[in-house]
């Protein structure tokens, strides 16, 4: 179906290269090359209107959220920014079971390696700091993570699926 | 009541005062929270973008640890976020054999499960619907008469479970405001999207997508928010959003808990409106002005 539905209902719709019902004529047609070298479904916010309004009921926000999944484990790297930055977050709770929003910070600079990234946080950072919401944390690479057994458990459960 | 509490990573953080301001709140209303004990992150927005069940094993093992306790109550929830995860665990576990099945093998290597029937519920429905509007009319100390405050919902506490408000045109804040003598401001922007997560990866489109609420928030005194990712994106870029904009939306953002809390009040130590990182002087100096209490942090 192609009523647009989604398209209108859409807050990113107008940033993104293909709007949502452009992109799921790519999805049924298997246009997948064209789909993952866009960066159209990582400017998905989950903000669910989509989902509510589809009138055949489909669950467009979980298919995109789908789509950042093969994105995210075939590599493809046409946005250099998302795939890191929710790495370093899945990292960070691995590891403390809870985000400590500057250790996740640091992580996911050090992976997208561009010092642009980091400078356009200063301000940000010093106003949370200023109000002691933010606590110093430097990434701990190596040793036990609070959530490795469930982490490592769940990936063995989606391997052998 | 009795709850549960959860209050997830950013109440710890970036959003103290949303924690503060909602144990507070609580407590004077006669309400106990009984925090998840060793509780974990819920996955946020990022767990989907690795495992779906690693989205769903995530806050499934915060549920198990509720039921674990041996307590029934509800589980309350103030980030929209980690409500939407919490009640999507449930949801999918509930309606998925295959998926609870598998959920809790992964749970298992911590020796917990879950069985079912959590409820789990949004600060706001708690609000609106278990407390309503007469506690706070009641037990009214400075009536916020004269100031225009702005209910902003968001997403993720209304859509995709529409538990209880309209998930397009919500109200549930309405008679909350009111209660307090201010006056509720008409607007179409209520559960438009602040683009959440979106802030850190994909600024421009988060900065027009919260142009468009500061715009139309536009001549209000403050907007009420009950959610920690739309605060922070409401509140952090408005100088910058007033000169792509070409006028000033500077505006006042506070959490609706605290702005409840006020006007029953709660002292500072109990709001900590001084960590707010929007609010404008003048609506500082009417906060005084109706008080006395508090210390005008300014900006
Ligand atoms: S859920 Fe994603 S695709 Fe759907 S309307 Fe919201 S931002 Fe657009």
């Amino acid at each position: 179906m192609q009523c647009g539905t989604c398209t209108g209902s859409c807050g990113s719709a107008a940033r993104m290269e293909h709007t949502p019902r452009q992109l799921w004529r790519m999805v049924q047609a298997g246009m997948k090359d064209e789909i993952f070298k866009s960066r159209t479904f990582w400017l998905c916010s989950s903000c669910y209107y989509c989902t509510l309004r589809c009138p055949r009921g489909l669950p467009l926000t979980d298919t995109m959220a789908a789509l950042k999944r093969v994105a995210v484990a075939e590599g493809y790297t046409t946005d250099r920014k998302s795939a890191p930055f929710y790495k370093a977050f899945l990292d960070s709770v691995r590891k403390y079971g809870r985000v400590r929003e500057s250790e996740m910070m640091a992580r996911y600079f050090l992976a997208v390696k561009n010092p642009a990234v980091p400078l356009s946080f200063v301000p940000l950072g010093m106003k949370l700091m200023a109000r002691g919401k933010m606590d110093l944390h430097m990434p701990g690479f190596g040793g036990r993570g609070k959530l490795d057994r469930l982490y490592r458990k769940v990936m063995e459960l989606e391997a052998a699926k | 009541m009795r709850y549960f509490y959860y209050p997830g990573c950013s109440l710890q953080h970036s959003a103290k005062e949303y924690d503060i301001s909602t144990r507070a709140l609580m407590r004077l209303l006669g309400h106990e929270l009984m925090e998840v004990d060793d509780w974990t992150c819920c996955g946020a927005s990022a767990a989907d973008t690795s495992s779906r069940l690693l989205s769903i094993a995530l806050p499934a093992r915060n549920l198990a640890l509720a039921q674990k306790s041996g307590v029934s109550a509800d589980i309350l929830v103030p980030c929209s976020s980690c409500y939407l995860n919490l009640r999507r665990a449930e949801d999918a576990m509930s309606r998925e054999s295959g998926t609870a099945d598998l959920v809790n093998r992964a749970l298992s290597e911590e020796s917990l499960s879950y069985s079912g029937g959590a409820r789990v519920r949004h600060l706001l429905d708690v609000l609106a619907n278990d407390m309503g509007a007469g506690p706070i009319a009641a037990g009214l100390r400075h009536s916020l008469s004269g100031l225009s405050v702005v209910p902003y919902y968001g997403c993720q506490a209304l859509r995709p479970f529409a538990d209880f408000d309209d998930p397009e045109r919500p109200r549930s804040m309405d008679a909350l405001i009111a209660a307090t003598g201010a006056s509720v401001f008409d607007w179409n922007m209520g559960a438009k999207c602040c683009g959440a997560g979106l802030m850190t990866t994909k600024k421009e489109l988060c900065l027009d997508l919260v142009a468009d609420i500061l715009d139309d928030a536009k001549g209000a005194d403050c907007i009420a928010t009950v959610c920690p990712m739309c605060q922070m994106n409401l509140e952090t870029s408005q100088k910058r959003i007033s000169k792509m904009r070409g006028r000033p939306l500077e505006i006042s953002i506070v959490y609706l808990p605290q702005l409840l809390g006020f006007s029953l009040g709660l002292p500072e130590a109990g709001l900590r409106l001084g960590l707010n990182l929007a609010l404008t002087r003048s609506f500082t100096g009417r906060l005084a002005a109706m008080s006395k209490q508090i210390a005008a942090p300014g900006r």
